[in-house]
């Protein structure tokens, strides 16, 4: 098996994802439109931001995007258990493809949609009066911890995905995903919360990346973003091996 | 190369505790169609995964197309198809768009790719229906699909695990000739199945397995002879009769059942024109009472239980 295999067999997967996108367009656009009306609800109807000094849209808006790279973990569960469960998983296997492929594949088509997904938030954003001042620099940097926050969400999407298996257990995982992803500094400042309480939502990787973007966006320097490189890489350094051991134990 | 398209001698597997294969032995013929018999449980799906190389058995020498599964499983992969047990397809997808996908995979290359879908959608009646969503499809529709699929590349050797539980009868007679169809082009078929009617239907050779194990091995006929062929049903109106009628019955008693709360008795029979004349007859010179009197074939649970016991 050669490495253009590899290759082409990756490409072949994605491209497989991306026909499911124009099969089913109403499903992409709702799952562009759910973070958008959760930045709505928080921004307008619930009125958060405790402890917040400054325009609230410039730290709700960081956070949301930080939010939504985390919820990505659900739909790439929801994707990959679907395939397990009906067998589709298995007929790859049972391909001379580059078995690899499958999760690449996978991987892929996910970043791609969550690159779509920060397009689209960071779009209403501007519409809601948000204005990042820390130059394009900053704000590709920014862009860039947002995606290696979701590329680590990713790979323990998939690493939970092999584990469960079957679809019903994904909702499991969803009522685990929430409260992580709410118990961060997405949408409050830990210094508003409890003590004990803070110190979690500090500990919270997702909280490191959302303190790194909003820095990057608002001009205030570069000390955060360490931490916000730091965590993803040492999730992936777990995950990573792990979910592709998994992968290769299904046929054990 | 050996004359065998599949060769398996000792295939052990355990999960955990609990052992799928337990020593199984299997030979099967190229270009010929071979059927695996069995109950649910008896190892029959953890055998067409270790040939279709989706699990590594514990150990045992097991070939197919005279490759190791183990060690040479990407050769395997180049020269099977596998029809698992549940219609394997991306459900979001067209009939076209998943046989362009797998064939894709096959690395044919995109234009051949899409001239073999477009022909497999043809051969099995699926062209006007290949843009809808598969998730759309019958599910007679879906396994020719699917078996459409496994057939992408013309494999020498193609698995199926129980192609026909869980549809009608009408989806039934669709694989079935889609199966018969595919013998003489030289393909030899491995199929699994829970129905005896299936196995003689379509199978050159078949093997009975239970708990892990092949525990008879021959042609269909060959195996309904050892079982000791047709039997009759006798149902009588009166269950108070069964051991009357039992006593005065022109039948080889020994290999008699009776089951009471159904009223009815079963024996085996070797004339079968000479038996049903002789059981009515002697049911109405006694003046017992038949509901239904019939000739049939004997059941899996019948080659089962004289298979099962024969081995004990």
């Amino acid at each position: 098996m050669s490495m253009s295999y590899a290759l082409t067999d990756s490409w072949t997967m994605t491209r497989r994802e991306l026909a499911h996108w124009a099969r089913q367009p109403v499903r992409v656009v709702v799952g562009l439109v759910f973070p958008v009306m959760l930045l709505l609800m928080f921004g307008y109807l619930i009125g958060g931001g405790r402890g917040v000094e400054g325009e609230y849209v410039d730290y709700l808006v960081p956070g949301m995007l930080a939010l939504t790279m985390a919820f990505g973990l659900e739909g790439t569960m929801i994707a990959l258990t679907q395939d397990l469960d009906k067998g589709v998983i298995d007929r790859f296997r049972s391909l001379p493809m580059a078995n690899g492929a499958v999760l690449v594949g996978r991987s892929v088509a996910d970043m791609l949609q969550s690159a779509v997904g920060l397009g689209a938030l960071v779009g209403v954003g501007f519409a809601l009066g948000w204005r990042p001042d820390g130059g394009p620099g900053a704000f590709t940097g920014a862009l860039g911890l947002l995606l290696l926050f979701r590329f680590a969400m990713l790979w323990i999407g998939i690493f939970l995905a092999l584990v469960a298996g079957k679809p019903e257990l994904v909702q499991a995982v969803q009522i685990l995903v929430w409260p992580v992803g709410f118990l961060s500094n997405a949408l409050a400042t830990p210094a508003s919360m409890p003590d004990w309480l803070g110190t979690v939502v500090e500990w919270n990787p997702m909280s490191r990346t959302a303190t790194a973007v909003r820095d990057l966006f608002g001009g205030l320097g570069t000390d955060q973003v360490w931490p916000a490189v730091a965590w993803p890489l040492a999730l992936l350094a777990v995950f990573f091996p792990l979910a592709v051991r998994r992968f290769a134990a299904l046929n054990k | 190369m050996t004359e065998a398209a599949i060769t398996v001698e000792g295939a052990r597997k355990k999960y955990g505790d609990r052992p799928a294969l337990d020593g199984l032995d299997l030979t099967v013929a190229r270009g010929t169609v071979h059927a695996v018999l069995g109950p649910n449980g008896a190892g029959k799906t953890t055998l067409v995964r270790v040939l279709s190389t989706l699990l590594r058995p514990d150990s045992g020498r097991i070939e197919v197309a005279g490759l190791d599964v183990v060690r040479q499983a990407y050769a395997v992969r180049l020269r099977i198809g596998l029809l698992g047990q549940h219609a394997a397809l991306d459900e979001e997808l067209g009939g076209r768009q998943n046989l362009e996908l797998f064939g894709r995979l096959y690395h044919l290359g995109a234009r051949r790719a899409r001239a073999r879908a477009g022909e497999l959608l043809d051969r099995f009646g699926l062209a006007d229906t290949g843009r809808k969503a598969v998730r759309h499809y019958s599910g007679g529709m879906r396994r020719r699909l699917d078996l459409a699929a496994s057939l992408i590349t013309e494999p020498e050797v193609l698995f199926l695990d129980e192609p026909t539980t869980g549809l009608d009868p009408r989806g039934r007679a669709e694989v079935w000739s889609a199966v018969r169809s595919l013998v003489g082009g030289g393909t030899t078929v491995l199929l699994t199945t829970q129905y005896l009617e299936e196995a003689d239907q379509l199978a050159d050779r078949v093997s009975v397995v239970d708990a892990g194990r092949a525990v008879a091995d021959g042609t269909p006929d060959e195996l309904k002879k050892a079982t000791g062929g047709d039997r009759i049903d006798v149902v009588l109106r009166d269950a108070g009769q069964l051991g009357a009628a039992v006593a005065l019955l022109p039948v080889d008693r020994a290999g008699v059942r009776v089951d009471t709360d159904r009223r009815l008795l079963s024996a085996p029979v070797t004339d079968r024109m000479a038996a049903l004349a002789g059981v009515v007859r002697a049911l109405e010179e006694a003046g017992i009472e038949a509901e239904d009197v019939a000739l049939r074939r004997p059941t899996l649970d019948e080659v089962f239980l004289h298979l099962t016991e024969g081995a004990a």
